[in-house]
């Protein structure tokens, strides 16, 4: 299907197309902002977030879903073709260090918090090159400082480190139990 | 918190000793150590690993038996490696100081004035359970699928067209642009020294042959105003002065205002 007409999109279909095109070929997600002005601002937003569902399920059966995650939306291939991509790139995906891991997550459980926070929590001091490492991939980045002697830095999350795990918000990092508490033999 | 109900093992050989019983401590031989060393993230890391491989009450810890084994692996640290490093070693040291003053806070006996205190250990446990969510918050992150490495992003190639608007001119701005770049390049004029591409030679040769073909010729007639240009006519004029003063050329006029007629003298 084809737009023929190059005015603005009369119908829902139309509509639907120009968003397809339009998150078809952004390097970034795009937020409901940035897909407002497709339609130079006419449409609500209701509108909007209903016609990006129509589209989600449009795609259902196809090689590319459109997801929602932290700054907007993105098609992404599913997730089952993957291995057959992976064959075209030779290198191995890179996994972080379970030092730099610990770190990753004491920032995105505890934050906002310094290098004094994580150091407390791991009980041994922070490698400055994890978090420079962390800050390049653009995953977190300084927050503030807190006000107490020395003016710590505030590290948090950032948006893109949502969007790279395809989460919308930190309410959907994975449940942090008291693992402790639930491994308590029964002392009978 | 040592389970009791294993049966005593009778045929378990390590470097040639029957063992008899199952080790009280927890055994690792010493070729592993050195892995293990790698593998902790710190004192707190190594105390996790005791207490779940010891299978210890995290909430009632035998701090004595903690304590020991902690000190033994440390100090088997210290043998192992000798380029241990020391800001590692520090931590370590530091928390088996912790360790051993919960110790001996839980030895000093209670005065019956305070009826309730704290467990010395809370602060340690509350360490320990704060840093193992963390360590196993770590791991389900890890586990979670990752832009790059797992999730493919779609981008499908578009040409963006710039389109070129070209701007309106009007005419008055084009001719007033124009007299601006004149009035500009004005500035930038000189005053050209050049050689006389003129000869004065030539153009008396030019004259005399005119003269011996015409005998008599009007002064006016030998200027021709419309096509030469002034620096030609100036040459023209000097070779005639030339001409007469050379006595070549002859000049008459009759009365004054009348025609200057030149002949061959």
């Amino acid at each position: 299907m084809q737009m023929r007409m190059q005015t603005e999109p009369q119908t829902i279909a139309e509509m639907k197309l120009v968003l397809e095109a339009a998150l078809l070929t952004a390097a970034q997600p795009l937020s409901l902002d940035a897909l407002l002005r497709l339609f130079a601002d006419r449409m609500e937003r209701a509108t909007l977030r209903m016609l990006l569902d129509e589209l989600k399920t449009d795609w259902q059966e196809r090689t590319m879903e459109l997801l929602q995650v932290a700054s907007g939306w993105r098609f992404q291939v599913r997730a089952e073709y993957a291995p057959f991509l992976a064959r075209l790139s030779p290198e191995k995906p890179q996994r972080y260090s379970r030092a730099a891991l610990e770190t990753l997550a004491i920032i995105a459980y505890r934050q906002p918090v310094t290098r004094g926070d994580i150091e407390d929590i791991r009980g041994v001091a922070v490698n400055p090159n994890i978090i420079r490492q962390l800050q390049e991939r653009d995953w977190i980045d300084v927050v503030g400082q807190r006000d107490v002697p020395g003016r710590p830095s505030l590290y948090a999350t950032t948006p893109t480190f949502l969007d790279d795990l395809s989460l919308r918000s930190l309410a959907e990092l994975p449940p942090m139990e008291n693992f402790a508490q639930a491994e308590i033999p029964l002392d009978i | 918190m040592i389970p009791a109900v294993f049966p005593a093992p009778t045929n378990v050989r390590i470097h040639g000793e029957t063992l008899t019983s199952l080790p009280q401590d927890l055994y690792i031989p010493p070729d592993a150590l050195e892995i293990y060393l790698e593998t902790f993230e710190g004192p707190l890391d190594l105390l996790l690993y005791l207490i779940r491989k010891h299978n210890l009450d995290i909430l009632d810890i035998p701090m004595a038996d903690l304590t020991y084994q902690y000190m033994a692996y440390v100090k088997k640290m210290h043998h192992v490696d000798e380029g241990f490093k020391l800001e590692l070693a520090a931590d370590y040291l530091l928390m088996s100081a912790m360790l051993i003053e919960i110790k001996s806070r839980m030895l000093l006996p209670k005065p019956a004035e305070i009826e309730y205190e704290d467990d010395p250990r809370a602060e340690l446990v509350r360490r320990l359970m704060e840093y193992e969510s963390i360590k196993l918050a770590a791991q389900r992150l890890d586990a979670l699928l990752q832009v790059g490495n797992e999730i493919l992003v779609a981008q499908a190639y578009y040409e963006q067209i710039v389109e070129v608007q070209a701007p309106v001119v009007s005419l008055e701005e084009l001719m007033a642009a124009w007299k601006a770049v004149l009035e500009r390049a004005s500035h930038f004029k000189h005053h050209k020294v050049s050689r006389a591409e003129l000869s004065v030679r030539e153009h008396m040769s030019h004259i005399l042959r005119r003269l011996q073909q015409d005998k008599l010729v009007e002064f006016a007639a030998l200027y021709n105003v419309h096509s030469d240009g002034l620096p030609k006519l100036v040459v023209c004029f000097l070779a005639m002065l030339e001409l007469v003063r050379e006595g070549l050329v002859r000049m008459t006029q009759q009365i004054a205002f009348s025609p200057i007629y030149l002949q061959i003298a």
